[in-house]
């Protein structure tokens, strides 16, 4: 494999700039890449390869002229087919949205362009991010890089797979469920989600408004947090994004001092249904943690059992209001239309021929929880559920800096084990779903493989609102010490895809 | 009836649905007076005012009538897929104002909710409305018909989005009915409304039709006044719905509603209602059932038809709006606001009273009207209270009434009547040829000094000219001038007559009589 | 919870999705046993808790009254499944507009 493939976005930014390398040979290498084991992988939706040698080109040229760019100039991205970038295609992984391109672009969109960062296409999620496998694309699943007959997580299934691959050592995802953190862990990447109001959402189609947050996803921590400093703050345009500056994430990566830190270990998050070498990997990391001088403390969180079940009212009764938009009227797809067929028919034949199974179920739950005689007793309910889950977090915190648990119960299980159960999948998020609902920051890092199956397991740090940058001192410390014990990067022992053609 | 006295109940089932679903006059619409003898009417009234802020209620296109279709779009107000809402600042304080001038309490925390429900030419397919947080609720205000002052309980007024708008096309009226399809032009979605709802108005009785008037008319002046909206009915930035629902009598319980929508001008508010009442009592009298609908009011053949009727009311499923934060108006902003309203109605109404000089009945007159604005309105302009009043309650009034629109579209305004009279005033023309004006202006021939120079409407002021007509005159009629100098000075009216006919009116009667005695002698 | 299919055809409708009568008979056990999963949020006594919208208690979040670029014609309608007259065009509309 090319050497630029296995640098970090740090580093081929810091080479870019000198001059050592020209992001246009940077871009070409991962689009060569792609073009090799994409076939295979099945991460991206759509290549912008010409608009991205296009901006190449220009970065090179500004940076010979001694212009002012960003810190992760002229290296390639990749971004979760949720979020909006004019010209390109915007699908959400499903037939409805096939071909639309969105005349604006996303804040995170942006906020990416002005820094220079390269962005090479858009990534396979599951439909409109309902899912933990990516099997629920309506374009066909992503495959595990691991392991091709595995699943690469999900929704975000793409950025995680691209990273996993090489493809690209930057990828922007959502997570709204653990749609971030989950795939980082069973692919061996780093995944980030910010605090609730952290990152923008102006153009990221919405899922559950009051749960979706974009994330920085790559392969090291550094990487994640220099990325997540160009994505992140205050946005006017979201009227949830918080007014405060993004906590210091760069130095916390930087320092990876946990020394003294007091980390509470979630009692409820382990067990029955935990895979054995999940809580094995687990709980070395947790101990290693403690050997660099954190404090471990036992932290029971009771109403993290009501967590999966509030998600699911809570957000299924918010997308059913956020899909409704999809109708055949101003964009997209448009079925059923033959001059006789009134508005609400094309409407209701559309719809149902343009999303999934998974979609329909989440909107029809939805409908359900928020009609009338039922409400208070599901969302009313659920939301009530949240604060008290919130806190069991507030408890929590304040004894301790962070709390940590796996990422999720079992490493990548195989495409197809699971889909025809909902529930079954659903457990997937039982990890992840707590920070969503409280609207806390929360990441996974790659802690190593599990000896049953030597696929990775990932561990989730979950932090205070607003302290997004203890996740990444967690996590910096944990990569140093496990990368000096592997001898390198976990991602080494990715094994060799099958180079296409 | 028939001089059968056997009537065949599916006929007269038949005949009854006929009725009801019938365009036309309902054949079983009673008399309106025995209609309020018999039952006693309930209304609600529902109005919704599209402000006057620069840009739209949660994005910065702007909200300016009558622009090219689609051109005033964004992805936030498109609803296109990620776009998110952001509140307009100076809605939210006009929707405060509006509160405080209806004597409301105002929210110190509440938010925005979605109310679902699919329509094309709502983008997002809900609306961003609010719920059960309204952000004025329980107020009051009063009105005033034919002297009498009732006092209306507010209900609720709170903040929302505006649609876009539809254009059917291939149906015989424009209408929604027989069309082959749509177009829609979202340029007016998201701009902000404030919905304002009363309480049930009771004990109104047989003057229902005009308080309904009353106050959809206070309203818009108070509206005018706090400087929030255009409120112009015909333009549809103050929409009416009117709720109408009959009982035996005030102790019987609330009878069954409708709402009618369509109810474009102050006049089709008193028509509706009175329409409304005199239908429901028609359909009870007959033994027949109110369906709870929407209807909707034809202001040409003066009825209202059924809508669809929705046999399960649409379950909106309202949740709380996550794209939106609550909004917690602090005690003192709200204060603030209260010291930038304008005098209240009834102050205003007393004010106007001492300084007018007006006479009850004079009052009354011009209240009911709605003349009160335009008035004032003239008065500021340099015209007498007293000519204010005449003009608006005759000349203008007759025209709005032959035109079936309200006073102030009638198409002159305050500016322009006080001109008129002006001219008047100082001798250019007089009462009489003050009408062709008045014809002139409303044609839209320019301003009155133009339309009086142009038509030649000038008064003669030049005795020469006046001398000769005079002339003319005594000489065609010796018989008249011998009884004038018999001493029967009236029969100068004869001659006065003549030659303010040959004059063409534009002569000032009294300088022509002074003439004719003045040769005399 | 028993939610039959006449049911989620109900739900169907107002959701506006047009499920086929397979989809029906295949999705009401599923809805079924989720329903049942997440029933046991009414496990938790919360009478007296406040429900949760936000996760950081914001408020007041307002911009000011000032125009911002629209976006240019060609692109709002550059999506639309079908347009006329510089319009949306839309099949006919059975229900009265609200």
């Amino acid at each position: 494999m090319n050497e630029i493939l296995r640098t970090t976005a740090v580093e081929l930014a810091a080479k870019i700039k000198a001059r050592e390398l020209s992001s246009v040979e940077v871009i070409h290498a991962h689009l060569e890449r792609i073009a090799a084991v994409d076939p295979d992988v099945h991460a991206f939706l759509h290549i912008d390869g010409e608009r991205a040698l296009q901006t190449a080109t220009r970065i090179d040229t500004k940076i010979a002229h001694g212009e002012h760019v960003g810190p992760l100039a002229g290296v390639p991205l990749a971004l979760k087919d949720v979020l909006t970038y004019a010209g390109a295609p915007t699908t959400c992984g499903s037939k409805i949205l096939a071909g639309w391109i969105p005349p604006y672009d996303a804040t995170v969109t942006r906020r990416l362009l002005d820094a220079d960062v390269v962005i090479v296409g858009k990534t396979n999620m599951d439909e409109f991010a309902m899912g933990s496998s990516t099997e629920n694309s309506a374009f066909g699943p992503t495959h595990n890089p691991w392991a091709l007959d595995r699943i690469p997580g999900g929704s975000g299934g793409g950025s995680a797979a691209s990273l996993a691959a090489f493809e690209v050592p930057l990828a922007v995802g959502t997570d709204t469920g653990g749609s971030i953190r989950q795939p980082a862990s069973v692919t061996g990447t780093v995944g980030v989600k910010p605090t609730y109001g952290g990152t923008s959402r102006y153009g990221l189609v919405a899922l559950a408004s009051s749960l979706d947050q974009p994330g920085p996803c790559a392969r090291t921590v550094l990487d994640a947090a220099t990325l997540h400093a160009v994505i992140a703050g205050h946005d006017p345009l979201d009227s949830t994004s918080i007014d405060a500056p993004v906590p210091d994430v760069l130095g916390a990566a930087r320092s990876g001092d946990v020394a003294g830190m007091k980390i509470g270990v979630v009692t409820e998050l382990r067990g029955e249904g935990y895979a054995p070498g999940v809580e094995q990997r687990f709980g070395e990391a947790v101990e290693l943690l403690s050997t660099l001088g954190a404090e471990i403390i036992e932290v029971p969180c009771p109403h993290f059992v009501y967590a999966l079940p509030a998600y699911y009212l809570i957000l299924p009764a918010e997308c059913s209001s956020n899909l409704a938009k999809f109708d055949a009227m101003r964009f997209g797809l448009r079925v059923g239309d033959d001059g006789e067929a009134s508005a609400e028919q094309v409407m209701a034949a559309t719809r149902e021929a343009g999303f999934g199974a998974e979609v329909k179920r989440r909107i029809i739950i939805g409908t359900y929880a928020l009609s009338s005689g039922y409400y208070d007793a599901y969302y009313g309910q659920a939301q009530k559920v949240r604060t008290l889950i919130s806190r069991d977090f507030e408890r929590a915190f304040a004894t301790v800096d962070v709390l940590v648990s796996p990422s999720t119960p079992t490493t990548a299980f195989k495409i197809g084990e699971k889909v025809d159960d909902p529930l079954a999948m659903y457990l997937n998020d039982l990890c992840t779903i707590p920070s969503n609902l409280a609207g806390n920051a929360s990441a996974s890092f790659p802690v190593g493989l599990a000896p049953e199956d030597g696929l990775p397991v990932g561990l989730q740090v979950m932090a205070p609102p607003l302290a997004d940058d203890r996740l990444y001192r967690v996590g910096a410390a944990l990569e140093r010490t496990l990368v000096g014990q592997w001898g390198g990067s976990l991602l080494d022992r990715v094994p060799e895809l099958t180079v296409v053609g | 009836m028939s001089e059968s006295t056997r009537v065949d109940p599916v006929e007269a089932h038949l005949a009854l649905r006929q009725a009801q679903h019938g365009h036309g006059q309902a054949r079983d619409t009673v008399p309106y007076e025995e209609a309020v003898a018999a039952f006693d009417p309930v209304l609600g009234l529902e109005v919704h005012v599209e402000l006057n802020t620069a840009s739209k209620m949660f994005c910065g296109c702007s909200t300016t009538f009558g622009a090219e279709p689609n051109t005033q779009v964004c992805p936030t107000c498109l609803g296109l897929p990620g776009s998110l809402p952001v509140v307009n600042a100076l809605a939210v304080e006009s929707a405060i104002r509006i509160g405080l001038a209806l004597n409301c309490s105002i929210a110190d925390w509440c938010r925005f909710a979605r109310k679902n429900y699919f329509y094309p030419d709502m983008p997002k397919n809900y609306q961003i409305s609010q719920y059960d947080e309204p952000i004025a609720h329980d107020g009051w205000t009063e009105v005033v018909v034919d002297g009498d002052t009732s006092r209306i309980g507010i209900e609720r007024a709170h903040m929302e989005e505006d649609t876009g708008k539809s254009l059917h096309i291939g149906g015989a009226t424009g209408r929604i009915h027989g069309a082959d399809y749509s177009l829609l032009d979202y340029n007016r979605s998201g701009v902000p409304l404030i919905e304002i709802v009363t309480k049930p108005i009771e004990g109104t009785g047989a003057k229902a039709p005009q308080v309904a008037r009353g106050y959809v008319t206070m309203l818009r002046d108070l509206l005018r006044a706090l400087n929030v909206s255009n409120v112009r009915m015909e333009q549809g930035s103050l929409r009416c719905d009117v709720n109408v629902s009959l009982r035996p009598s005030a102790a019987d319980p609330l009878g069954t509603r409708t709402e009618t929508k369509n109810v474009n001008s102050l006049r089709s508010v008193e028509r509706a209602v009175r329409y409304e009442i005199s239908r429901q009592a028609g359909l009870l009298r007959g033994g027949g059932r109110i369906r709870q609908e929407t209807r909707h009011w034809h202001e040409d053949s003066g009825v209202t038809t059924s809508g669809r009727s929705k046999e399960t009311a649409e379950d909106y499923r309202y949740f709380p709006e996550p794209d939106l934060v609550p909004i917690a108006p602090s005690r003192k902003w709200v204060e603030e606001l209260r010291g930038t309203l304008p005098e209240p109605p009834a102050v205003r109404l007393k004010r106007v009273t001492s300084d007018w000089g007006f006479t009850d009945l004079e009052l009354r007159d011009v209240i009911s009207a709605g003349a009160l604005n335009a008035i004032e309105a003239t008065v500021a302009a340099g015209a007498s209270p007293q000519s204010a009043r005449k003009w608006w309650l005759t000349e203008v009034a007759r025209r709005a009434n032959e035109m079936g629109v309200d006073l102030e579209d009638a198409g002159v305004t305050p500016q322009q009547v006080a001109e008129i009279q002006a001219l008047v005033d100082n001798g250019t023309i007089n009462d009489k040829l003050a009408r062709q004006v008045f014809d002139g202006v409303i044609a839209g021939e320019g301003t009155p000094t133009e339309v009086v120079t142009q038509r030649g409407l000038t008064l003669v002021s030049d005795d020469k000219a006046l001398s000769v007509a005079v002339d003319e005159a005594l000489a065609a009629n010796p018989e008249i001038v011998e009884k004038i100098r018999a001493g029967k000075v009236q029969a100068a009216g004869a001659l006065i007559g003549q030659v303010m006919k040959a004059m063409r009116g534009q002569a000032d009667a009294a300088r022509v009589r002074a003439l004719i005695l003045q040769k005399l002698g | 919870m028993a939610l039959t299919p006449s049911d989620v055809a109900d739900l169907a409708k107002l959701a506006r999705i047009e499920l086929t009568h397979a989809e029906l008979e295949h999705l009401a056990p599923q809805l079924e046993v989720i329903l049942d999963a997440v029933a046991r949020v009414s496990e938790v006594a919360a009478d007296d808790i406040e429900p949760m919208s936000h996760a950081l208690p914001l408020t007041n979040v307002f911009r000011d009254d000032v125009l911002r670029p629209s976006l240019p014609r060609e692109q709002v309608l550059a999506g639309a499944p079908a347009s006329e007259l510089d319009r949306f065009r839309v099949p006919r509309i059975l229900g009265e507009e609200a």
